[in-house]
């Protein structure tokens, strides 16, 4: 325990004296910022209709302002943060020669790991409560709406999911750092996957269902084939933790489906049924609706970790 | 007198792959000496060390220090024996103090009795005046010091030492020589010492071992030694030419 302890108080420092650190909350911060700010003046303007909504606090977050929501950025962004955090932790230590001075101290070898996992876990709670208690003082200022105890809840959950869709990434590169012993490539590994599953999946998925399932959208369409279509299509993109994360924090943050999810997951039957929600959903509801996707998210995140681990444990360290 | 032994290993064996590093390895190392671990680049010292430390799995056979056993006990192993790597690390975004802070948490020290601890050992190898300079910018000698600062705040009993003068200079390595010296008569500390300096090494040891490709050829004092392969005569042998007539032999 005084090992991991011991690990986890350097590593937390670590994190937040590195430039890269203060640069990456610096963009993340700043944009998110702006894009609450602009759907904060957004919202001013149309005083009325906000009137009539029922979570007009959680607008700030879900509405897009110029380009793209706060909960969106953070969906696209997130997983750098997890990424630039610990895609060189282990492997520099091994390079650095670092990590055979730390294993040889009347240490557990396994709290090096938890310890660096930990810390970053830390690190991106402490950011993401940050980012989102700023964008509620600027709410307060901007809009002068007060967050119902509902709304607290749903932010609350956001946080919870947040925070373990972005320590999936940061097990992930951990993963690299370990199983990678140059920087570089477990950098680039890491950068790939990222592109890979966020950006790619949700297009193969497309390309997956209509190979499988081809819905001719000029003739009469058939309701099986398009309904097959889009089950293969969910499966394949439930692949993707950013659609797991953003399917999730959309049912949360925007229980009426008023913003439109990612273009490419919309299939025409959906549409159909978003634009049926009249009443929000109840926040047992919501969760109950996103249980399978923070499940999946959780399951992920843990047997990442749980590979690295692994290889940690039994790989021999000479340097 | 008669001194126990602290460490001792039977028919230790490391495989990698198909290369056998470590083949049937069996010493005593008793307590209160040091003792000169030789032999040329890749006979397996390293390799021997990081089994007795329990960071390395033996193939077969086994050890024992200070009547743990590695593999078994680690923990304890690491915190009565330390370890100076070949190439010692550091934080190089670190000072030489905060670095030590690091090891005596690690070690379980409290902070108050750490900085205490710490001042002391930084006199002791001599780096007061840059203890508060990153040790990015250290040479190479005063990395290697602040390796022995980082290793004594456990209060081992117990050392193991890889190469430790490598890369330093003439003048250097003889201080530090000098010094593993002193911390074996004043602080009782056995010493495992892996040289390539043996003039040096003859100074200090008490005993020596020869290892060549994995198996250790020749044990005990220097005397002991030339005597088995020069026989009785006159003549004062070296180390140098000790080894050198083990190694042409092999
Ligand atoms: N990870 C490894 N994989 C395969 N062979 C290794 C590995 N590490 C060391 N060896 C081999 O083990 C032998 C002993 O190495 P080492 O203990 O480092 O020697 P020394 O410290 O005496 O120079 C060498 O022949 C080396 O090639
Ligand atoms: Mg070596």
């Amino acid at each position: 325990m005084q090992g991991l302890y011991a690990v986890f108080k350097k590593e937390l420092c670590d994190h937040f004296s590195s430039y890269r650190f203060v640069i990456l909350f610096a963009l993340i911060a700043m944009v998110s910022f702006i894009s609450s700010y602009m759907a904060g003046i957004h919202m001013k303007e149309n005083l009325e209709a906000l009137a009539s909504t029922r979570f007009p606090f959680l607008m700030l977050f879900s509405s897009t302002g110029a380009l793209f929501s706060m909960v969106q950025f953070v969906a696209f962004f997130g997983p750098l943060i997890g990424l630039v955090l610990a895609f060189d932790s282990i492997n520099r230590e091994r390079a650095d020669g670092t990590l055979i001075k730390l294993i040889s101290q009347p240490i557990y070898r396994d709290a090096v790991i938890n310890g660096k996992f930990l810390a970053g876990v830390a690190t991106i709670t402490i950011m993401l409560i940050a980012i989102v208690l700023v964008i509620s003082g600027l709410g307060l200022v901007i809009v002068g709406i007060v967050p119902g105890i509902e709304e607290i809840w749903r932010l609350f959950v956001y946080l919870i999911i947040s925070i373990f869709y972005i320590s999936f990434w940061l097990a992930v590169s951990i993963l690299f750092s370990i199983s990678f012993k140059s920087i570089a490539t477990s950098a680039l590994a890491s950068i790939a996957l990222w592109i890979f599953l966020s950006f790619f999946v949700s297009l193969g998925a497309n390309v997956v269902a209509d190979s499988i399932a081809p819905v001719d959208r000029q003739k009469e369409p058939n309701p099986e084939m398009i309904i097959k279509n889009i089950r293969i299509r969910e499966m394949v993109s439930l692949c993707s933790p950013m659609v797991l994360y953003s399917e999730a924090t959309q049912t949360i943050i925007d229980p009426m489906r008023k913003t439109t999810r990612s273009v490419v997951l919309m299939g025409p039957m959906e549409e159909l049924l978003s634009s049926r929600f009249q009443n929000p959903l109840p926040l047992g509801q919501s969760i109950l609706v996103i249980f399978p996707h923070m499940t999946a998210l959780v399951a992920l995140t843990l047997i990442c970790f749980a590979i690295s681990y692994v290889i940690f444990m039994v790989q021999e360290i000479r340097t | 007198m008669e001194a126990s032994t602290i460490i001792e290993t039977v028919n230790l064996t490391k495989h990698y792959n198909r290369q056998t590093a470590v083949k049937d390895l069996s010493f005593k190392v008793n307590e209160g000496e040091v003792f000169g671990f030789l032999g040329p680049n890749g006979a397996g010292k390293t390799t021997t060390l990081l089994m007795l430390m329990g960071l390395s799995h033996p193939s077969g056979g086994s050890a024992r220090v200070c009547g743990l056993d590695p593999l078994r006990k680690p923990i304890e192993v690491k915190r009565i024996a330390g370890y100076l790597p070949e190439n010692v690390g550091f934080y190089g975004d670190l000072d030489a103090v905060q670095n030590l802070k690091y090891v005596a948490s690690l070690n379980g020290i409290q902070t108050d009795k750490a900085s205490e601890k710490i001042d002391e050992l930084l006199d002791l190898v001599g780096l007061k005046q840059d203890a508060r300079k990153k040790v990015g910018a250290f040479s190479r000698g005063m990395k290697q010091r602040l390796g022995f600062a980082e290793v004594l705040i456990k209060d081992p009993k117990l050392l193991f030492l890889d190469e430790p003068t490598i890369g330093l200079d003439p003048d250097g390595a003889l201080r530090l020589m000098e010094f593993i010296k002193s911390l074996n008569r004043d602080r009782q500390i056995t010493v495992l010492l892996s040289s390539h300096n043996l003039y040096q090494v003859q100074k200090i040891s008490h005993r020596v071992g020869i290892m060549i490709h994995g198996e250790m050829v020749a044990e005990g004092t220097i005397e002991s030694l030339a005597k088995e392969k020069f026989g009785v005569g006159q003549k004062e042998y070296s180390l140098e030419e000790i080894y050198m007539k083990y190694f042409q032999e092999v």
